[in-house]
């Protein structure tokens, strides 16, 4: 049963057409690669998943029922959570103040509560210990690997159930063995029954750890098939257009 | 396994001592003992109960200050308007009970005139997006104009039928002989220091100077917290101002004027980082206690007062100097 269904969506911004009329849906447990040069369209299409975005038509189906989203928070209280590029992460804060960041666990009532370092610094310890990641919660994470950065940021989708974690370019601008670190962590999602949606431009990484892949191009889906029925070769075909569809 | 999780979660990236020494306010702690204690030994004027009281009383309008600004350059902000804040809330005190009104009055029309400068601030900055240095800086002379029209440009000082009740507010020593502004700076000291360690409000405002694109990702009402911390740095000027106008018994419209360069010294002596993300409560304290007692050192050690200026300057960058040495060896 598929946990997000797109169907026939569409975007543009005044006349410019970002996305046109692309139909998937998303299954528990599977990573799904999404694929694209720059400008094909990928990020449109997360960011109306993210809730960054309106659809300007088309509809949207969480778990069979009809959602409509208007701003990102509402995106996270449905489960869907997204990882940034960028991974918004504080230099200055620890790793588990970064990972609760938002979302601060206290103590005591109302106005009187203190924020509870024991707690957090225990279930940050817990969610890295999961994610099968060696970053220590009291760390800064100005002090941080990529792979331990890229921890954090995950860190945080699981602090609520997610359904859907959508996750930007991970692996780009870090070193060969934080790639596979990072893959781990993916892996250690979908095992959780998560579905992650990886936005990758390198195709190594979508090969190794997607179970499916999705090629944009121009703005309209221009494939979706099981990764082991296609290849690196029929991808990047795709992707520059030397293959129409398939 | 390599570690369990009993000792991930418990392993702290430092022990509490070099956690001490890696801290910029312990150093220059370290340098206001040991001025003192030459400074002791050296002249026999500085170790006596009478300086001693002046200089704790001196610093306290800076460090009070100090404190507000501290949580402005933590979210990356700069308030140049305090100074001229502080002059605006003495005067607005001082006019009111000159006009017969209670200190009860004064103070709360005070208070209130100093909230909405720095809510003036924080508004401008957060959600139309001026620049911090840009708004304070039209405040600054904004602030210190409408004191002077409160007061048509007068010394006042008569403060009306609670006159007595005023100067007994700042001027007095209620506990232990400590005067009454040590006592206040010691209480705001510690509610800051535990408001930026133990609130959810203390936690964002770090988390706004280390990256405040994350933060506001990530669901933090950055706007909010930003206008408060601006209210807060306007409302610690107007206490600063309350407590100085009752020791000093007048308030002249030039009183505070080039106290906001002396209050961010203090802050960035004390360890605060101007780009944001870094500053402590007890670090505004020490580095406005470090200016102090270079001001008063240089009296006593008959040295030129013209050099004031030179030393303070010379301690900011010594300060900062450290901080980026520690910094290079930590990055190599």
């Amino acid at each position: 049963m598929a946990v997000l269904e797109l169907v026939n969506i569409s975007k543009h911004f005044g006349a410019i057409q970002a996305v046109t009329d692309v139909s998937l849906s998303l299954n528990r447990g599977e990573v799904v690669g999404l694929m694209g040069d720059n400008g094909a369209g990928k990020s449109t299409l997360v960011k109306m998943i993210a809730g960054n975005f309106r659809p300007s038509q088309g509809t949207m189906r969480l778990d069979g029922a009809e959602i409509v989203l208007h701003r990102p928070v509402e995106a996270r209280q449905h489960g869907i959570e997204i990882v940034y590029q960028d991974l918004a992460l504080c230099d200055n804060l620890t790793a588990a103040a970064n990972v609760f960041l938002g979302r601060e666990i206290r103590r005591g009532i109302g106005p009187l509560s203190i924020l509870d370092y024991k707690a957090m610094y225990r279930r940050a310890g817990e969610i890295f210990k999961e994610l099968k990641s060696e970053t220590p919660p009291r760390d800064f994470v100005r002090q941080m690997s990529g792979g331990q950065r890229q921890a954090v940021a995950i860190a945080r989708t699981m602090l609520s159930d997610a359904k859907i974690v959508l996750m930007d370019e991970p692996t780009a601008a870090i070193s060969v063995r934080q790639v596979a670190e990072v893959l781990n962590l993916i892996r250690a999602l979908r095992d959780r029954g998560i579905a992650v949606v990886l936005i990758s431009h390198r195709m190594p990484d979508v090969f190794t750890v997607a179970d499916r892949v999705i090629v944009m191009r121009r703005g309209r889906k221009v494939a979706d098939k099981a990764i082991e029925q296609s290849s690196p070769e029929e991808v990047t075909g795709l992707i520059t257009g030397a293959i129409e569809q398939v | 396994m390599a570690i369990t999780l009993d000792r991930a979660v418990g392993q702290r990236d430092r022990g509490w001592l070099s956690f001490l020494f890696a801290s910029q306010a312990f150093w220059v702690l370290i340098a206001v003992i040991l001025a003192c204690l030459f400074l002791s030994v050296a002249t026999d004027s500085f170790a006596t109960a009478k300086n001693l009281y002046n200089i704790t009383r001196n610093f306290t309008f800076v460090a009070i200050i100090a404190l507000g600004m501290t949580l402005v350059i933590i979210t990356g902000g700069i308030d140049l308007s305090v100074g001229s804040v502080l002059c605006l809330s003495s005067m607005v005190l001082a006019v009111v009970m000159h006009a017969g009104y209670g200190i009860e009055v004064g103070i709360a029309a005070s208070i209130g005139t100093a909230l909405l400068a720095g809510a003036f601030n924080g508004v401008m900055i957060a959600y139309l997006g001026f620049p911090p240095f840009v708004i304070t800086l039209g405040m600054l002379s904004i602030a210190r104009s409408l004191a002077m029209v409160a007061s048509n440009n007068t010394v006042v000082f008569e403060f009306g039928p609670d006159h007595d009740a005023l100067l007994a507010l700042g001027g007095g020593a209620w506990f232990f002989g400590i005067a009454n502004p040590v006592l206040y700076m010691i209480v705001l000291a510690l509610v800051t220091g535990f408001v930026l360690r133990w609130t959810k409000f203390g936690r964002y405002v770090f988390a706004i100077g280390g990256n405040e694109h994350a933060a506001r990702l990530t669901g933090v009402p950055v706007r909010r917290i930003k206008v408060i911390v601006y209210m807060i740095s306007a409302l610690a000027a107007g206490i600063a101002g309350i407590v100085q106008t009752g020791w000093l018994g007048a308030v002249t419209t030039n009183i505070g004027a080039g106290m906001e360069l002396q209050v961010i010294a203090a802050a960035v002596i004390g360890g605060a980082n101007l780009a944001g993300g870094v500053g402590t409560a007890s670090g505004a304290l020490i580095g406005a206690a470090l200016i102090e007692v270079i001001r008063n050192s240089l009296g006593l050690l008959g040295i030129n007062a013209f050099w004031q200026g030179a030393f303070i300057g010379g301690a900011i960058v010594l300060a900062v100097l450290f901080d980026r040495i520690r910094n290079f060896r930590q990055s190599e």
